[in-house]
């Protein structure tokens, strides 16, 4: 039921901010659109703890915000291997992924690959390892020391 | 002085923005292999339409318009490591060989997982 209310209320949101014209027949539409799509989760059966808009803790702006930070450092660093003249040494490695939670991994997985200069090639259940492609060997050692995992870890931390 | 302020920064951001995608683009054609430049196409997925967002919300002011601009970074930043990371595997499948050395030597490993 709390999936349901989540979910609802996301959608309700993003209708309101995407329509911008607040007229009594838009709002019955978006109530059934709103409500088909519910109903169609429902039966798809993909509304469950994974899929919960409402798992959201105060955590994840504060994740989004180093994040970003850390793609713009990660951007200017790619953005010079560019530029040089140098040939770029690109990498193969694994790097682990102990994450408890099959979302805080696919989070993990997929920091790694909105970062430039670092690209998840795969990434399995059940494995405790990530495997990475990297750009530079920059790019390798950050991830090789860790700060992102224990970034995700934390972020993981209050929802279980 | 205020608004032509906002102007001159939003210009800027834009600009930056353009010159980061210019800078992917170069590198796209640059670097040696499907893997190497998909990190080069990482720019123009990340920084450049960051920049380039940043630039439109400081010209269309605080309004609804704020919230659809940044909806669409938050769906860009969400779909693009996704169609990376695809990218990737399925080249890895088809078993393309990424140029440079291994680090930890498991290449065995690695390729065998298709």
């Amino acid at each position: 039921m709390r999936y349901f209310i989540s979910l609802s209320l996301t959608l309700a949101i993003l209708w309101l901010g995407l329509s911008g014209v607040y007229k009594p027949l838009l709002f019955i539409l978006g109530g059934l659109s709103i409500a088909l799509v519910v109903w169609l989760t429902e039966r798809m059966e993909v509304l469950g703890a994974e899929h919960d808009p409402g798992l959201w803790s105060w955590r994840l702006p504060v994740y989004w915000a180093w994040l970003l930070w850390q793609v713009v450092l990660a951007n200017l660093m790619v953005a010079r291997a560019v530029l040089s003249r140098k040939p770029v040494t690109p990498s193969l490695f694994r790097v682990p992924a102990r994450q408890h939670t099959l979302v805080g991994r696919v989070t993990y997985g997929n920091s790694i690959t909105l970062t430039p200069g670092t690209v998840t090639t795969c990434l399995r259940n059940g494995d405790d390892e990530i495997e990475v492609h990297a750009l530079l060997p920059e790019a390798a050692d950050d991830l090789h020391s860790g700060a992102m995992a224990r970034k995700v870890d934390w972020l993981e931390g209050r929802q279980r | 002085m205020a608004e032509s302020l906002v102007d001159i920064i939003s210009m800027l951001l834009l600009l930056g923005g353009g010159l980061f995608a210019v800078i992917g683009g170069i590198g796209l054609l640059r670097f040696p292999d499907v893997y190497t430049r998909l990190h080069a196409g990482s720019i123009t997925d990340t920084l450049a339409p960051l920049l380039i967002v940043s630039g439109l919300v400081l010209q269309s002011g605080f309004s609804l318009l704020t919230f659809k601009l940044l909806l669409i970074l938050l769906f860009l930043l969400f779909t693009t490591p996704t169609a990376s990371h695809a990218t990737a595997r399925a080249a890895m499948i088809a078993g393309i060989k990424p140029v440079g050395g291994e680090k930890t030597g498991d290449k065995g490993a690695s390729s065998s997982n298709t």
